[in-house]
């Protein structure tokens, strides 16, 4: 047996490896489960060529006035019959010829109806005989790094992070204090610090392939750019998993049944899941709840990763945010190691 | 086996001067709990090289007592003195010296009992080889099986061939053989036997008094919190006075004084309608036992005899069973 081998440490380490790798279950959520649902979201919100508007109109002159328009699709329908497809939603305006010109039948809370109203009157005018009197051209553009895709990556990559830290070790030391494991470790002579450490370390492992390969499948599959340092995309990686990793501990430090542990860990990671920002902007909350949104581990994870990704921003210049995730590494560590239950 | 073993052999044979003290020593310890006091002011000494068991049903605070000791509780007062150290100073060398087994210690599901033995050795400075402690507790089939699929007998050798693999000299087992069927126990019994042949000392505790006579050297009996006897299992059977005892139940009233005048009947009580008698001569007793039976008139519907157990001790010095609880 080699010197290394016959390390406690060492033996911890590996035991934590595979105890997680002859558990299906938890290689199916770490690593299959984030790369699906971007699958998923690259789907469903893939850019397409701008979409086709369905109007209709109340005389056949004006359908064609319309139908002239590439943006507009357009069908000639009563009044009444109109209205009822407006109502449906089978249509989004319904132009109707009046005497003294024509009336536009909306809903303006609905961008997609605006933007009917201005395509359809511009069609409408033109036919009429109306001249800009500005002359403009389009020049379009579909850059990568501003699609939702490439917004969605960085905040599944920091929700993963989350999830695999909190469940993969609060977990674990819940189900060996519940099965008296733990209590059985400290009666041998094993150094306590290295059965924490052993989970951080197997952790760190576990990090570089759920990472890479999550990363490797948004960079190769969907094109998402890569502008900052990868090396500060790394470092942020290993800062967001220990912040959570800290946070694990101190979820985990007093816990004694799975059902306690459970809820405890949705309680810490439901916030965030709402409020961090993953799947839409966390500056859409009000000002009001901002400074607590921003507190939040996870919104200042997916911060740094959204600035490192897609402006390549550097670490030096998002100093707030990773101090934030820095205080989330001490604070709950020293508070877990104060109050963790090894019994 | 060990080095360090041999060493303590050789201070117990060589010069008296430096004759070790005892391997556990406990002074006046205390322990209560907000609702109980599970160890009541207790006193103990073992001595190197003993096999020794606490008794005693469950609640009397065995369990209390032997974590105290292992160092996994505090208490509330007294001494532990283990190996001649203390837990406050010299807990990282006791850690080294001890092996531990705890009740219901449950190892991880998807380990193998190598891997798993293996993990505890890593922890002891010095020890002895997984090979070794595979063979001592009897697993070398099981060796590349996982802990899930090992039967309850099993996993206890597993548990302790891991107290085992850092040759401690001073071995603690908790209930080693609850909750196990009567041919694991006696399988671990005779585990336990080679452990002490070899010299170690060994402090157990269990509720079966048949394990106590089969393996202690010496017993303690516990009862709330306290000692209530403490000698070889021979010394404790002689002290209820009799080596016999004889169970009988009648269809009447038995008068008592007549029974107890009869030489050689030192005890009577009487248990859900079942009269014992503890007795020192049985083929002098036995026929005055029905003389005295048939002159009150009653007739005999059960007779039996056996010898006197531990149980038959605890049931004397407390008058309830040790099932009762």
């Amino acid at each position: 047996m080699s010197k290394l081998e016959s390390s406690s440490l060492f033996q911890l380490t590996a035991v934590r490896l595979r105890l997680f790798l002859r558990e299906p279950e938890a290689i199916f959520w770490i690593f299959i489960f984030p790369i699906l649902l971007a699958i998923g979201l690259g789907i469903a919100f893939r850019n397409r060529p701008a979409d086709v508007l369905q109007v209709g109109a109340t005389t056949t002159q004006l359908t064609q006035a319309l139908a002239s328009d590439k943006g507009l699709t357009a069908s000639t329908v009563d009044e009444a019959s109109g209205t009822h497809k407006l109502a449906t939603g089978e249509i989004l305006l319904l132009a109707i010829q009046r005497p003294e010109g024509v009336a536009y039948k909306y809903d303006d809370t609905n961008p997609d109806a605006r933007t009917a109203r201005l395509v359809a009157d511009r069609a409408i005018q033109t036919a009429a005989g109306q001249h800009a009197a500005v002359k403009a051209d389009n020049e379009l553009i579909h850059e990568t790094g501003a699609r939702y895709i490439d917004f969605v990556v960085p905040g599944l990559l920091g929700m993963n992070l989350m999830g695999s830290a909190i469940w993969g070790m609060g977990f674990a030391i819940v189900e060996a204090r519940q099965k008296k494991l733990l209590k059985r470790l400290v009666a041998s002579p094993m150094p306590k610090w290295q059965f924490l450490v052993s989970f951080v370390l197997s952790r760190l492992l576990m990090l570089i392939i759920e990472v890479g390969a999550f990363l490797a499948f948004a960079r190769f599959v969907f094109g998402v750019p890569f502008r900052g340092s990868l090396w500060e995309l790394g470092f942020l990686c290993l800062l967001t998993s220990l912040a959570f990793c800290s946070i694990a501990l101190l979820v985990a430090s007093r816990a004694k049944t799975m059902e306690a542990a459970s809820g405890l860990m949705n309680l810490a990671m439901m916030p965030m899941w709402i409020l961090s920002g993953v799947f839409f902007s966390a500056s859409r909350f009000p000002a009001v709840v901002q400074p607590i949104v921003r507190a939040l581990p996870l919104t200042a994870a997916i911060e740094t990763m959204r600035g490192n990704m897609l402006q390549g921003t550097s670490i030096t210049h998002m100093l707030l945010p990773v101090s934030i995730l820095l205080a989330w590494l001490i604070v709950p560590f020293f508070i877990a190691l104060r109050i963790f239950r090894w019994r | 086996m060990s080095m360090a073993k041999s060493t303590v052999d050789e201070r117990q044979t060589g010069s008296s001067a430096f004759a070790p003290g005892p391997a556990l020593l406990l002074r006046g310890l205390r322990k209560a709990f907000t609702d109980v006091v599970a160890v009541d002011g207790l006193d103990l000494e073992v001595a190197s090289g003993e096999c020794f068991g606490l008794l005693g049903p469950n609640g009397a605070g065995k369990t209390t007592t032997i974590e105290i000791c292992e160092g996994l509780t505090d208490p509330d007062a007294g001494v532990v003195e283990l190996l001649g150290l203390n837990w406050r100073t010299g807990a990282s060398e006791l850690r080294q010296r001890i092996g531990i087994q705890l009740q219901e210690t449950q190892f991880p599901d998807k380990l193998t009992v190598e891997e798993t033995l293996r993990l505890f050795r890593s922890f002891f400075k010095r020890g002895i080889s997984i090979e070794e402690s595979i063979k001592t507790a009897q697993l070398e089939e099981k060796r590349n099986s996982r802990v899930v699929g090992l039967s309850g007998g099993q996993k206890q050798r597993l548990a302790m061939a891991c107290a085992l693999v850092g040759d401690p000299e001073l071995l603690f087992l908790d209930e080693p053989t609850t909750g196990l069927d009567p041919q694991a126990r006696r399988h671990l019994w005779d585990l336990v036997d080679d452990l002490k042949h070899a010299g170690r000392t060994i402090i157990l505790t269990t509720h079966y008094m048949d394990e106590a006579e089969r393996l202690c050297d010496r017993v303690a009996i516990m009862d709330h919190g306290k000692i209530i006897a403490l000698g070889t299992p021979q010394q404790l059977i002689a002290s209820v006075g009799g080596e016999h005892i004889v169970e009988f139940a009648v269809s009447g009233e038995v008068d008592p004084t007549a029974l107890l005048a009869i030489p050689g009947i030192q005890s009577h009580r009487v248990d859900a309608g079942l009269h014992q008698l503890s007795v020192s001569e049985l083929h002098v007793a036995v026929p005055q036992i029905f003389g005295a039976l048939t002159a009150q008139g009653l007739h005999l519907n059960e007779f039996r005899t056996h010898s006197a157990t531990l149980e038959d001790v605890f049931v004397g010095l407390t008058g309830r069973n040790l099932r009762d609880e």
